[in-house]
This record gives C-alpha cells, structure tokens and sequence, in this order.
C-alpha cells in the first residue's frame, strides 16, 4: 500500500524538482554546496560573507527525520548552543529548504531577552531535498547547520478541510511550563489554528489551483520587549507551531500577534508570573 | 462457509491484459473468491505494501453481493485490471446484472477498479463527502499509480458517486428479495467511509473501518475513529468484511485488536502531550509495543502518530 506514503506527490513538484537540480535515489545525500538553489540563495541573501560551517553543530544544530513520514508535517529542531547574552546572542536563524517552491521556508529575528535562540516547528518539503539553519551573530558572524532529508510532495498535499477564508479567524494558543523562574530560559509554545494553504494544490476536478492563504509574521513579545518573530510561508505546516524561549525578568505578559496574507491580524497573551506558575 | 478459491477466469484476463498493454506476464489468471454466506462474495486482498505490475495493486478486500435482480459491488479494487478480474468472477457467478457499485472511500486500493462497472443504469454510490476527496487527491493517487503500475494502470479512475448519503444517514438499496443498507459515517478513518449492512445474512461489510493483520491506516482522526467504532459495535453483526485481512471474521470480536492499537496511540500521545514532549519525542516513543502485532507497521505508524499529536495538542 506504498500509495499511502506517495499520496501526496503532486506533478507541480516535478518541473520545480528539474529547476532545482536536487539528485534522485542517490544513497550519499549530494553535495550541500553545489545546490545551484543554495548557491542563489546565498548570493541573495549572504552575498560574499563567509559563512562557517558548524557540522558538529556548536553554535547552531539542525534536527530533522532522514526520512519523512508525511512530507506536510517534518517536525524541525534547532538547537543552538550558546545563551543570549547581551554581548554574544544569535540575532537571525534562516531556515531553508533547498527544493521547496520557496526555499526560504522561514526567518527568526531573536534578542538577549529570547534567553536561547532555539526553535522548533513542522515544515511542508515537496522534494529530496537539503534543509538549512544559518545563524546570524550579532557581530554578523554565520554559521551553517545542513540535513539532507528524504520527502516528497509536502507543499502540494491537499489540506485535510478548508475553511471559508472569508469567514476564518485564525486562533492562537500559548503553552507555557506552569514553572517559570525569573531569569531563566523558559520553554513556550505557540500553536496558531490557521490552513496556512499552500498554493501548489490543484483541484483535479475544477483543474485550479488552490488559494494561497498562509500566516505572513509572528512576533512575540514579553513585558513589551520583543522576544521573537517569525517571517513565513505556507513551507511551515498547517496550523503552524512554533516552539521557542523567553527568559522572564519579573511578572509580564506573554503576547503573540500574528498576521497572515489576507491581512487578518489577531493577538493573544498568556500572564506570567515567575516563582508561581502561570495562569 | 463455501470456498471457490481459484476459481480460473485466466482466458478472459488474459485478452483483456493483451488488449490493454500486451503484458501478460502481469497477470496471475488465478482470482481468489469466497461465499462467505449466500450470496456474499469476497476477494481477499494480498495485504502488501508495495504495488508492482505483478500484484496490479490488489492489496484490499473487495466483492459483491448478489440479490434476485441484481448485484452490489462493493470496491472495485486497486487497478482497472483488478475491477476486469472481479467483473469477469461476477459472471462466472451470476448472469444477474451489476446495478450498483459502492465504494468504501477514497483509498485508491479500494477503488481505482471503478471504471469496469461503468455502464448504462450502473448507480455509483458513496459517502457525501467522496466526490470532494477524490477531487483533492485524484492527481496525486493516478500519478502514483502509473509510477507503480506502468501501462497497466491505464484506464484505472476514481469515479464520484452518482447517488451520495451524508455521514450519519444510510441509503436502502434493493437488489431484488434482498435488502441492503449503504451507512456514512462522521470523521474516523477517513471522512468519507461507507458501510454495508445485508438484512438477509446479518453481515456487516464494514471495509477499512476495520483492519486486521494489516495495522489500521489512518487518514482522519483517532478520536473520531473510536467513536465510530464504539457505535458500529452495537450493530448486532453475526459476521463482518474487514477492509484488509481475512475474507470474513467474527463480531465484534474482530475489531478488539484495531480498538486497542488506535487507544494506545491516543493515550499515548495525549500523555506525551502532557508532559511536554515534542512531536519527533512522541513519534519515537508511542505504541511501539504494538510492532510485532501487526504487518506494515513501519510504513504507516509514525505517520498516525505525527497526525494524532496535530490534531490533540489542540485539545484543552
């Protein structure tokens, strides 16, 4: 029944597969720096820096499937490892994914107050493809994490139901360890009820393409102090999720405001009060 | 229980195999078919993962049952090839015409066999919600299916339904001094899944709300699912057709095994949940004590795991 993995392979992938010279069956994954799509990117968005490359992952590691089970869902990690300090935090992850429709899957703006830069959430890959997590240090050093993962067909698989865009209201939830102390780096969730639709679907019956309809930015605040924020396509899962840390000086609120392409905005906050749980 | 195992349609096969791409050699003349009781007729699917030009993607439970005017199919299988072999089993069976052909749900190896009933006065029949998930999936299941089967998956269609019933109702269908009862049901195993009730043997062909050998694939909600199933066990079956497994098996004994896989997955990932795992935690952790209890548990187990901790972290 390999119908079951396969079912969400889209013919739309194969042309942009072709354009992205991603290798096929190979068993070695290929070279991560011939990606010609890398090579674009890079150019674009790094020009002629240097960036290192931290295979062993010491300033930033990126954790992901060899293969993936559902292409529309790739649980991502990135572990990075050091604190945010004042004088030495990561203030931009990038995150790519070479043979996606949009490579640039997702950008992370971090500060001292994040406490660490990590992050987790769940990806759509429509191809075989190299995935990225390039750290950008305040002193604008880079550094390079890659993972070659086996997927097909993430950003052309249909959503399980689609609400009237008209009518939908995103909703958003936190989840927050109950116990937070002051000055540590605290573990929350934001999980964001959203289609985050992907416009490579295509109706076999009316022989259109789906309605794009994704969460553009996410940021995240506490006590008034940025913490957080997230440039992003419809490369991140429907109803997107993002794993994240803060470190909390004193009583505040945690508040997420999300914005998505139909321009809807919508804000929640969770209370904080270190030393007593959260309510 | 009248067993017609191997019963030889080779001849008829084998012009139509020709007619169609000239490999033979695909195909296997020999098309098991049971009685499970009077007038219900079952081919067992061969429970495999992988679809090649030699098994021609037979990989689900399909059949027919045969009234005083007529035949229901019930999934024409998973190539036209397959929906050839079991139209030419229906004629060695019956001159009895087929009137309707209902299929389970969307599963391609349920139903790709389709267009080998397709004829003046044949009623297509299924779940209201069928024609929209062969609309979203139809691109991706035929793409996949010439990729595993070549030219023989030429002609292979999934078919909307020309009569629909909405989750929750049930249709009655006449096959002649023979009543059959046609019931959609809400979100579970996919959200468009249709049972088949016969008055006549009290036999509950309940397709893929029901797997055995085979571990449960999972397309919808768990939670829905178990739902379903706490409400189809109070059907008072003296024999159900599972989707995948044997041709016929006791109720509801049958479905002990599948009940207990999906509330593992559930509480498992429910308490994962709780304490904060992350879904790749989860997915490594859940249910892995049911491996050896089931085939096919590699391909499709982290998958429903992936798709339970989406679907529950929403839960308060």
């Amino acid at each position: 029944m390999n119908w079951f993995r396969s079912m969400f392979v889209c013919s739309a992938a194969l042309s942009l597969l072709a354009m992205a010279g991603v290798a096929f069956g190979a068993d070695l994954p290929p070279d991560a720096e011939k990606s010609e799509v890398w090579q674009k990117v890079r150019k674009s968005y790094f020009e002629d820096r240097v960036i290192i490359n931290d295979a062993d992952g010491k300033v930033v590691a990126l954790k992901a499937p060899t293969r993936a089970e559902d292409a529309a869902t790739v649980p991502i990690q990135i572990k990075t490892g050091l604190s945010q300090t004042r004088d030495r935090y990561i203030q931009k992850l990038y995150l790519f994914i070479d043979a996606n429709p949009s490579p640039v899957a997702a950008i992370f703006t971090f500060t001292p107050e994040s406490g660490r830069a990590d992050i987790d959430t769940r990806v759509r890959i429509e191809a075989y493809s190299h995935l990225r997590a390039v750290a950008e240090m305040n002193d604008g050093k880079l550094y390079m994490s890659t993972h070659y993962i086996k997927a097909s067909g993430g950003c052309s698989a249909a959503n399980g139901t689609l609400p009237d865009y008209a009518d939908f209201k995103p909703k958003l939830k936190f989840k927050v360890d109950p116990n937070v102390e002051k000055g540590q780096p605290t573990l929350a969730q934001l999980l964001i009820n959203h289609p985050n639709a992907s416009p490579l679907v295509r109706d076999q019956i009316s022989n259109l393409y789906q309605q794009a309809y994704y969460v553009r930015t996410v940021n995240v605040s506490y006590g008034g102090k940025l913490i957080m924020t997230a440039d992003v396509d419809f490369s991140i899962s429907e109803n997107p999720n993002f794993r994240f840390y803060f470190m909390p000086q004193g009583e505040g609120e945690l508040r997420a405001e999300v914005l998505d392409t139909r321009d809807v905005k919508v804000e929640s906050f969770i209370k904080i009060t270190p030393g007593s749980g959260s309510t | 229980m009248r067993s017609i195992w191997n019963r030889k349609i080779t001849q008829t096969i084998t012009t139509l195999l020709v007619a169609m791409s000239g490999a033979v050699q695909a195909a296997d003349g020999d098309f098991n078919l049971t009685e499970i009781v009077p007038g219900i007729f079952v081919h067992k699917g061969n429970t495999v993962y992988e679809r090649t030009p030699a098994n021609l993607a037979d990989q689900a439970n399909i059949g027919f049952i045969v009234g005083a005017q007529c035949v229901a199919v019930i999934d024409a299988g998973g190539s036209l090839p397959i929906g050839l072999k079991l139209k030419a089993a229906i004629k060695q069976t019956t001159d009895k015409p087929v009137c309707y052909v209902i299929n389970s749900h969307v599963h391609p190896d349920h139903i790709f066999g389709d267009p080998a009933f397709k004829a003046d006065g044949v009623i297509f029949v299924g779940h209201a919600q069928l024609a929209k998930a062969i609309s979203a999936r139809n691109t991706t299941y035929t793409n996949s299916l010439k990729r595993d089967l070549g030219d023989l998956a030429m002609g292979s269609e999934l078919t909307p339904p020309t009569q629909t019933v909405k989750a929750g109702e049930s249709l009655e269908l006449d096959l002649g001094g023979r009543k059959i009862n046609v019931q959609a049901w809400p979100l579970g195993h996919t959200d468009n899944d249709v049972t088949v009730w016969d008055e006549q043997t009290e036999t509950l062909w309940l397709a893929d709300l029901l797997f055995m050998e085979h571990v449960p694939a999972m397309d919808g909600s768990i939670p829905g699912w178990l739902k379903v199933i706490a409400d189809v066990k109070k059907i008072p079956a003296k024999q159900v057709v599972p989707g995948h497994g044997p041709v016929s098996a006791p109720w509801p004994s049958a479905i002990a095994a599948e009940e207990r896989y999906l509330t593992k997955v559930a509480d498992g990932v429910r308490k994962a949940l709780k304490d904060k795992k992350t879904i790749q935690e989860a997915i490594e952790t859940v249910g892995w004590d049911e491996q050896e209890q089931w085939k096919e548990f590699e391909n499709f187990h982290r998958r429903t795991v992936t798709a339970t901790y989406a679907e529950l972290e929403w839960e308060e």
